[in-house]
C-alpha cells in the first residue's frame, strides 16, 4: 500500500508549536540571547560569544553557592526519601486511622512556601519560639541567626517537616497499589520483613520513587523562598542557596549578561542531573 | 508431609455472624491424609478457597481446629506451618530473575547454596523453565508467569503439603493438560500431600485420587470419581458431576414407594421406613442419564414418554424425554437407534437413589447424613 502524503496535517500539530513556542522556547532564546551579549542600552548591545560563561564558571561566590547547592540536595534525598518510605509502611493501611494519619501528613503540603519560612523563623528564635526557647531551656546552645551548623540544622529540619510528606504520600499509594497476592505468596514462601520489603514493596515502589526523587531533587535545587525567609541565606552566606545568588545577580545587581548565562547552567546541572536520577533508577529493569 | 485433620472447622467473614447463611465455611469435620492427592471441587464461592487458607494458615479459622499430625496449629504462621500454596492468579516477583524466584522460598529457609541449585534446576527441567531460567521474571507470558508460581511451590520437598488453588486457570487447554500430568508425576515422585482446588471435575478426577465435592460451605462428599458418579451422596454431587448431570425429580410418598404426576415407583421395605422415619416431604429421586434405559417395546416397570430432543454428539446422543411433567435426560451410545415420538423408559433398580433433604437415603448407609 502507497501512503499518499498529506502535509495539511501538520496544521493540527500547530497549536502545539506556538504554545510551547510562547511557554518554553522564546523566553529560553531570550536568556540565551542575553547570555552572549553585553548590553547597555537600547542600541548598544556587543557580542561578547562565551565571555559571561567562562566568567561564571570561575566566579567564586557562585562555586561556593553551587557547593551549598549540591550538599543540601544530596542531605534533602538521603533524609527524605527513605524517611518518606518508612513512614508509609507505618502508616495504617485503612478505616479511620488511615484518612487521619493522611490529612496530618497533608497539612504541610497546604501551606505556603513563604509561610513555612515564617513560621520557622518564629518556631526557631531563641526567645519566643516553642523550638527554639525548649532547645535553650534543656540546655543546648542554639540559635540559627547566629550559628551557621544551627541555619544548616534548621533549614534542613524545615525542608524535611515541608517535604517529606510529599514523598510518604506518594509511597503510601505505591504500597496500597501492591496486590494482597504478593504478600500472601510472601508468607506461604516464609519470607522475611526484610525479604518482603526488598523483593516486593521497594520494586514496585520504583515508579512512584522516580517521582518522588525528582521531584524532592529538582524542587530542593531550586530552594528559594523558604531559606530567603527563615535565614536570608545567612549568617554571613552560609545558607545562600544557587537560586538566592542568582536573583541578587540578576536583580539585585542588574547583572543580566552573567545571570542569563548562569541561568542556563544552572538550568542544564537540573536537566542533567534528573537524568542521571532517571536513568539509574530504571536501568536494572531493561532486559539484556 | 502431615496428615491434615480439621476439627469442627466453621468460618465466618462477619465478626458476629447470625444464621448459616453468613458462614463461608458451615461446620465440618474432614481428613486429608499422608501423602494423598486431593482434589476439591465445587462451584465458585463454596468456599473452598476460604478453606485452602485457612489450612495454609493465610486466615484464622472463626471456629474449630486445623491439625498436622495431631497438633493443633490454628495459630501457627504458613511460616511455621511449612507449607506451600499456589495461587490461581501467578505471583511472580518480578524485580527477580526467574533462577531467584524458584531459590526464594529455599533462601529464606536458610538451604545451602548447592542444594538450592540443585533442587531449582530439577523443578525447572520438570516445568520446561530452563531457557527462561536467567530472564527477568517481569517479562514471561502468563503461561510462563504461572509455571513459576508453580514452581515456587513445587521446589520444597519438605513442606506439609502443597495446596493449589485453581492453578490452571489462566493457562491454555493444550498446556493445561500437560502441567496436570506433571502435576500427578511430581506427586508420585514425591509423595507430598497436595490438595488441589478446581470447579472443573474433569481436572480434579485426572489429578486426583480421591475428590471432595464442596457445595454452600460443606463438604457433602469425600471419594473417588467412581463413587461420586455412582453414589452419589447428596443431590449436588449428582448434578455437578457427570455431563449431563444427574435426573432428579420431586417426589411424593405413597403406600408403595413414591409418586410423581400419576407415575407409581415401587421402593422396597428398607427404603421405605427410612423416608418414614426422617418425617421429611422434601424427596427426589434421582437416576444418572447414562443409567436410564430406553426400550421400544413396553415392559414391566416401563413407562411411554415422549421424546423432545435427540443430540448427537459424535460419540453418544442425549435424548431429552418427557414423562409426565418432568424433563429428563438419557445418554445413550452412538449406534443405539432411537426412532419416533415415544419410547420406553426404565430405571433400573440399582441406578435408582433416593435422597431425603438433598442427601441420599440407601441401603448401605445407617441413616441418612445431616
Amino acid at each position: 500500500m502507497r501512503k499518499v502524503p498529506n502535509n495539511r496535517a501538520w496544521w493540527l500539530v500547530l497549536p502545539v508549536f506556538i504554545l510551547v513556542a510562547f511557554s518554553a522556547l522564546i523566553p529560553l532564546m531570550t536568556v540565551v540571547n542575553y547570555s552572549v551579549q553585553d548590553i547597555f542600552g537600547p542600541n548598544a548591545a556587543y557580542f561578547v560569544g562565551t565571555d559571561w560563561f567562562r566568567e561564571v564558571l570561575r566566579n567564586e561566590s557562585l562555586q561556593a553557592s553551587l557547593g551549598r547547592q549540591v550538599v543540601f540536595s544530596t542531605a534533602v534525598l538521603l533524609i527524605e526519601i527513605p524517611l518518606g518510605i518508612g513512614i508509609a509502611l507505618l502508616m495504617p493501611t485503612g478505616g479511620k486511622r488511615a484518612s487521619l494519619c493522611l490529612i496530618l501528613l497533608a497539612i504541610p503540603l497546604l501551606i505556603p512556601w513563604n509561610v513555612v519560612g515564617t513560621i520557622w523563623q518564629i518556631f526557631g528564635r531563641g526567645d519566643i519560639g516553642l523550638f527554639g526557647r525548649f532547645l535553650n531551656e534543656i540546655g543546648i546552645n542554639y540559635n540559627y541567626t547566629a550559628d551557621p551548623v544551627d541555619a544548616w540544622f534548621t533549614v534542613l529540619l524545615m525542608d524535611v517537616w515541608h517535604w517529606t510528606p510529599l514523598v510518604a504520600l506518594l509511597c503510601y499509594s505505591g504500597l496500597r497499589a501492591i496486590p494482597q497476592a504478593f504478600y500472601q505468596a510472601a508468607e506461604i514462601d516464609r519470607a522475611s520483613r526484610w525479604a518482603v520489603f526488598r523483593y516486593i514493596q521497594l520494586p514496585r515502589l520504583k515508579s512512584v520513587l522516580v517521582i518522588a526523587v525528582l521531584l524532592r531533587f529538582m524542587d530542593s535545587f531550586m530552594i528559594y523562598t523558604e531559606p530567603f525567609v527563615l535565614t536570608g541565606g545567612g549568617p554571613g552566606s552560609s545558607t545562600t542557596f544557587l537560586s538566592q545568588t542568582l536573583t541578587t545577580m540578576a536583580v539585585g545587581q542588574f547583572d543580566i549578561g552573567r545571570a542569563a548565562a548562569f541561568s542556563l547552567v544552572y538550568f542544564l546541572i537540573v536537566l542533567l542531573v534528573s537524568w542521571l536520577f532517571f536513568t539509574a533508577i530504571t536501568y536494572p529493569d531493561r532486559d539484556k | 508431609m502431615a496428615e491434615i485433620q480439621l476439627n469442627s472447622l466453621a468460618h465466618s467473614y462477619s465478626r458476629h455472624p447470625e444464621g448459616p447463611g453468613d458462614y463461608a465455611i458451615r461446620q465440618m469435620s474432614h481428613t486429608w491424609h499422608k501423602g494423598g492427592a486431593y482434589a476439591l471441587l465445587g462451584p465458585s464461592g463454596c468456599g473452598k478457597t476460604t478453606m485452602l487458607n485457612i489450612i495454609s494458615g493465610l486466615l484464622a479459622p472463626s471456629e474449630g481446629d486445623v491439625m498436622f499430625d495431631n497438633v493443633r496449629v490454628n495459630e501457627l504462621s504458613p511460616k511455621d506451618r511449612n507449607i506451600a500454596q499456589v495461587f490461581q492468579f501467578p505471583v511472580v516477583y518480578d524485580s527477580m530473575t526467574v533462577f531467584d524466584n524458584l531459590a526464594f522460598p529455599l533462601k529464606n529457609a536458610g538451604f545451602p547454596k548447592a542444594k538450592i541449585q540443585a533442587k531449582v534446576e530439577e523443578i525447572a527441567a520438570i516445568l520446561e523453565l530452563e531457557p527462561v531460567l536467567r530472564k527477568k521474571a517481569k517479562g514471561l507470558t502468563a503461561d510462563e508467569k504461572q509455571k513459576v508460581s508453580m514452581g515456587r511451590g513445587l521446589v520444597r520437598d519438605d513442606v506439609s503439603a502443597i495446596l493449589f488453588d485453581e492453578p490452571l486457570t489462566v493457562i491454555d487447554p493444550q498446556l493445561k493438560w500437560k502441567l496436570r500430568r506433571k502435576l500427578k508425576q511430581i506427586h508420585e515422585q514425591f509423595n507430598i500431600t497436595m490438595v488441589y482446588v478446581t470447579h472443573d471435575q474433569l481436572e480434579a478426577s485426572t489429578f486426583a485420587d480421591k475428590i471432595a465435592v464442596m457445595y454452600d460451605g460443606q463438604i457433602v462428599q469425600f471419594g473417588t470419581p467412581r463413587e461420586l458418579f455412582e453414589r452419589p451422596n447428596h443431590t449436588f454431587v449428582g448434578f455437578f458431576i457427570g455431563s449431563p448431570g444427574m435426573n432428579l425429580i420431586d417426589v411424593s410418598v405413597t403406600e408403595q414407594g413414591v409418586r410423581f404426576d400419576d407415575i407409581d415407583v415401587p421402593l422396597d421395605d428398607g427404603h421405605k421406613q427410612r423416608i418414614a422415619a426422617t418425617g421429611s416431604s422434601n424427596i427426589k429421586l434421582g437416576i444418572r442419564p447414562e443409567f436410564v434405559q430406553l426400550t421400544a417395546a413396553p415392559a414391566d416397570d416401563t413407562w411411554p414418554c415422549n421424546i423432545l430432543d435427540v443430540e448427537d454428539l459424535g460419540t453418544y446422543k442425549i435424548v431429552t424425554l418427557q414423562l409426565g411433567e418432568q424433563r429428563l435426560k438419557a445418554r445413550i451410545d452412538e449406534d443405539q437407534a432411537i426412532s419416533g415420538d415415544t419410547v420406553h423408559v426404565g430405571f433400573p433398580r440399582q441406578w435408582l437413589k433416593v435422597y431425603v433433604d438433598e442427601f441420599l437415603v440407601d441401603e448401605q448407609t445407617e441413616e441418612a447424613q445431616s
